[in-house]
């Protein structure tokens, strides 16, 4: 029973003999579907384009910048000129004088975002207010990355007792509230400002000058915390010692190979610190101590819709809706990144 | 208690104490860098006015003699006289202030907590869920908006629109608005912070652990996920508190409370560099305290951290 | 009937990439007091199964079919009252880090007295008694101080002692360890394996032994299933496996491990080929894309599981073929076995 076994068994499973024949290389290749190495950083920036939330963000902040920077030199309307014949006009709506000129043949620009109480067109203003915001969170994101960089980098590679007493210094300045110090010296500033010779700071008012020192003084350390950290872990991998063992100087080593790894995180870092500094800055105008009058800020047009909040409540609704936009476009923004650069972080 | 513990309460104190005294040293060094005297800026006085009224508050003596008169005097809760509402110690102007500030202050802040810590858990545990869709939405979409804005808006649509509220703080009712107002960004903040670090534990091995040992799903979470994932909200605390503290500037502007907040503002645009001064000292001495606060909490729920 | 019967187990992730079939048609039997050995590489899918029976797979995993028997009572479909009942009192579970893997912040006394409190009737005092007694028990030095400690203060083989002490608390009739040793130190993988056959011997609890390190396996383990791709590849007593392994991916695994005995200057054989993609999964055999010997029909069809031995089988279309041809097989139409000589197999190899 066992010796004489015909090969018609094997056929009776229906199974054709020739698959027994032992498997071709590339037989065996097209099963096994192999995904090709990407570089970080391109794994990164494919992970953000297929992202379309993030997409739509980069490009709503592209056309925010678009027209707060470009809009006021073609705008027929400057921020300034008063008209209290055509005050409190409704978006889109003319005053009588301005009907009369259409009526007569003239064409008159609407007015986008309606009037003001003195009759300055809103929509410039908003505008202008926008540049200051964007303006500030501009300048805050370049002091942040570069103070924070080098202060962090610095402090990270060299360690020890270097790295203690500078770590202790930033944890003072952590401590220290921004804000109550902004106000501070903007009060402090008022009067020497209102005598400097420089027409720039004049215009800008001791609030923005204030907020911009304190923003190089203080605000870079969340940033300098975080490089820190990663250049302290980046500091044990070997490739880091290997490129010691070759005599590369400590500013190549930081330039070449930590600084690129600490990427993700300074760029997460420094989008999401951007609300932040537009937040403070809105928030000081608000309350009277930022950009001085009459050069509009998002925060001092909320503030000045109060009265009349009722009759016109899009006198608060546009500035507040144009932050609104731009900080919600940085905060998505900033989500879109993290989860493009550290998926891990996911949630 | 363990005696590394109070070490490290110790040392914590320590700091706070150093930063407040820094606190109080930049700020009485940036206002003394004025050139202008302090009552200068008033209707005219002639210079011999001026004079006596600076050797009677004390101005005339060397900045650094001054610094430490200042210093000694705040131990002893003197912050110095008032030169806008004349008459009145800069500390019980805080007093009177910090009353009002203090109760919406502290109860926005509880409400933030309880409802961030709670909604964020929520999201978590339902994640992908209806309720988790929500939630992210409505914060990302709170945490856009800066404080005035929400503010202004509810005083709007809740004060004025549909009167719920009164929108003066000292008619009965009228603390809803402003406290609502404060509370919106550090709730929306911290049930993101919440969500997030709950999903973050909930991922961990021990939880699993703790699963297969059998525990009720509510133990887990309530037992194990929760307290670890707590520790980004304390370490918000002090941040919370920074915030709410200048957020209130705004909001009792807004819906005139006579708290801290508007004090500070008044005495800024009536350049009372006495008020100015204590009332920046204190709200900072308030955010290095709950800084060290939430220090503590935190190494009291997770003993892990570094005691050094 | 055996202690735990496990027919035909399927478990899928159901993650936005695509389904990953961790778990796909795996079968075992487990009797009492012996000890099952897992073998397989990351991704294998053993560890999900182990989770797969004591239903705590994480999100988005599921079982999607087959059935867990214990003592005859079915666990898949049970309900999480039930499922409670049995995790960490009929079957315990010890993981790979133990670091991890205890809840930080709180002691060690308080997760062993956790789990005592919630299966017996002991009041507190006697829970810590037994918390105390189990420390002991798995080589804990100073229990009574142990217990207030915190599990950052334990060193690494400490921990996996103290979780061990967890898991036999409630003195279970299972106990499953899933790589217990890979995190620690050599020596201490050895202290802890001899810890774990002693404490077998003492409480007579059956063992499934999950790791991806075959000297474990030829320490402790009585019977051993090898996984590859979510499937039982090969099954038989230690003894075969190790000396008669029959499939091409445990004959891989068994050569590419130094041999004390060899030359020093004989080169180990890696097994070639990257780990499989669970989402881009092979048509037939899982393991036919990085096999020297595979045949085109291993790519296309999956094969069945082939006796090659006394209580040893392996899913593998060669032993079908060397089957068949040594006339010790006979086969239906099918493919099914219909008439096997054993005694002949077994003196063949």
């Amino acid at each position: 029973m066992s010796d004489n076994m015909p090969k018609k068994n094997f056929l009776s499973f229906q199974l054709d003999p020739k698959l027994f024949e032992p498997a071709t290389q590339e037989e065996k290749e097209q099963q096994v579907q192999m995904r090709e190495s990407v570089s970080f950083m391109k794994d990164a920036m494919r992970r953000l384009y297929k992202n379309k939330l993030s997409m739509v963000c980069i490009i709503i902040i592209v056309v925010i910048m678009l027209i707060a920077f470009i809009a006021p030199s073609v705008y027929p309307y400057t921020y300034e000129a008063q008209d209290l014949s055509r005050k409190y006009l409704e978006p889109f709506e003319y005053s009588q004088k301005e009907q009369a000129a259409i009526d007569a043949g003239e064409s008159v620009f609407p007015h986008l975002m309606g009037t003001d109480a003195l009759g300055r067109d809103y929509a410039i203003r908003v505008i202008y207010g926008t540049r200051i915001s964007l303006l500030v969170g501009i300048f805050a994101a370049a002091i942040v990355i570069v103070f924070g960089i080098l202060y962090g980098s610095v402090s990270g590679y060299f360690g020890g007792k270097v790295d203690m007493i500078m770590m202790r210094i930033v944890d003072v300045i952590y401590a220290l509230p921004d804000v109550l110090i902004i106000i501070l010296l903007s009060v402090a500033l008022k009067d020497a400002i209102s005598k400097s010779s420089s027409e720039l700071v004049m215009k800008l008012g001791a609030g923005m000058v204030s907020i911009f020192i304190v923003f190089g003084l203080l605000y870079w350390v969340g940033m300098a915390r975080q490089v820190r950290g990663q250049i302290l872990s980046i500091k044990e991998q070997e490739y880091v010692l290997a490129s010691r063992a070759i005599g590369a100087s400590p500013a190549r080593i930081i330039r070449k190979h930590m600084i690129p790894n600490c990427i993700s995180v300074i760029i997460i870092t420094a989008a999401l610190q951007i609300p932040s500094a537009i937040f403070t800055e809105s928030f000081l105008s608000f309350l009277g101590l930022g950009v001085s009058m009459p050069m509009p800020s998002l925060g001092s047009l909320a503030s000045d819709a109060r009265t009349g909040l009722v009759s016109y409540p899009y006198l608060l609704l546009c500035p507040a809706l144009s932050i609104f936009l731009i900080v919600l476009s940085f905060n998505l923004l900033g989500n879109g990144l993290r989860d493009a650069f550290d998926p891990k972080l996911r949630s | 208690m363990d005696s590394k513990f109070l070490f490290y309460i110790v040392k914590r104190l320590l700091m706070a104490l150093l930063t407040i005294v820094l606190v109080i040293a930049i700020t009485f060094f940036v206002m003394h860098a004025i050139p202008a005297s302090p009552f200068s800026s008033e209707k005219a006085k002639s210079d011999a006015t001026i004079a006596a009224l600076e050797a009677k508050y004390g101005f005339d003596k060397p900045v650094p003699v001054q610094f430490l008169n200042y210093l000694k005097n705040i131990c002893q809760l003197d912050f110095g006289l008032s030169t806008a509402w004349v008459g009145s110690t800069v500390f019980d102007l805080i007093k009177g202030g910090f009353a009002y500030s203090a109760k919406i202050g502290f109860t926005a802040a509880v409400l933030a907590i309880v409802s961030g810590v709670f909604f964020g858990c929520i999201a978590a545990l339902k994640r992908g869920g209806w309720i988790d869709k929500t939630v992210q939405v409505v914060t990302t979409a709170l945490v856009s908006m800066p404080s005035f804005v929400v503010a202004t808006i509810l005083l709007l649509v809740f004060g004025l629109k549909l009167k719920w509220f009164p929108t003066l703080a000292n008619m009965p009712g009228g603390l809803v608005l402003p406290i609502l107002s404060l509370s919106m960004y550090p709730m929306a903040y911290i049930t993101r912070l919440a969500r997030s670090s709950m999903l973050d534990v909930l991922g961990q091995d021990y939880i699993r652990t703790a699963r297969a040992k059998g525990l009720r799903n509510s133990k887990v979470i309530f037992k194990h996920a929760l307290k670890n994932a707590l520790s980004p909200v304390i370490t918000y605390a002090g941040p919370m508190m920074a915030y709410i503290l200048t957020g209130s500037m705004v909001v009792e502007n807004i819906f005139s409370v006579p708290g801290l907040g508007r004090l500070f503002v008044n005495s800024m645009l009536r350049t009372d560099y006495m008020m100015i001064m204590g009332v920046t000292i204190f709200l900072a001495i308030m955010i290095i305290l709950m800084n060290f606060i939430s220090d503590i909490l935190y190494k009291v729920v997770d003993p892990r951290i570094d005691l050094g | 009937m055996s202690l735990l019967e496990v027919k035909d187990l399927r478990t899928t992730f159901f993650t936005p990439a695509g389904e990953v079939k961790a778990v796909d048609g795996v079968s075992f039997n487990l009797d009492r007091g012996r000890v099952l050995g897992i073998v397989g590489e990351s991704g294998s899918g053993k560890s999900v199964t182990a989770y797969s029976i004591l239903q705590i797979l994480s999100y988005p995993g599921r079982i999607v079919g087959g059935s867990v028997k214990l003592d005859g009572d079915e666990l898949v479909g049970a309900s999480d009252e039930k499922m409670r009942s049995i995790r960490g009192n009929k079957i315990s579970i010890i993981f790979q880090d133990p670091m991890t893997s205890l809840t930080p912040v709180y002691t060690i006394g308080n997760q062993l007295m956790e789990a005592i409190l919630l299966h017996t009737n002991r009041t507190k005092e006697q829970a810590k008694a037994r918390a105390i007694e189990m420390l002991s028990l798995v080589g804990i030095s100073e229990p009574e101080r142990r217990i207030k400690q915190y599990p950052f203060e334990l060193s690494g083989g400490m921990r996996q002692r103290a979780m061990i002490a967890m898991a036999l608390a409630c003195e279970p009739d299972i106990l499953i360890a899933d790589e217990p040793t890979t995190a620690l130190d050599v020596t201490i993988q050895a202290q802890i394996i001899d810890l774990m056959l002693d404490l077998q011997k003492k409480l007579g609890m059956a063992i499934i032994m999950i790791t991806h390190d075959l000297g474990v396996i030829a320490q402790i383990c009585d019977e051993v299933i090898v996984m590859y791709g979510g499937r039982v590849v090969e099954r038989g007593t230690a003894q075969e496996i190790f000396y008669r392994p029959r499939h091409e991916y445990t004959k891989g695994l068994l050569h590419s491990i130094p041999n004390i005995d060899s030359d020093q200057r004989e080169k180990l054989i890696p097994i070639g080929g990257t780990p499989i993609d669970m989402l881009n999964m092979p048509a037939g055999c899982a393991f036919a894309p990085r096999c020297d010997r595979a045949m085109k029909i291993c790519l296309k069809e999956h094969p069945k599981e082939y006796w090659v031995g006394k209580d040893h089988l392996s899913s593998c279309w060669r032993n079908v073929e060397t089957g068949v041809e040594q006339g010790l097989i006979e086969t239906d139409s099918e493919g099914n076995i219909t008439k096997i000589d054993l005694e002949r197999a077994v003196q063949e190899q």
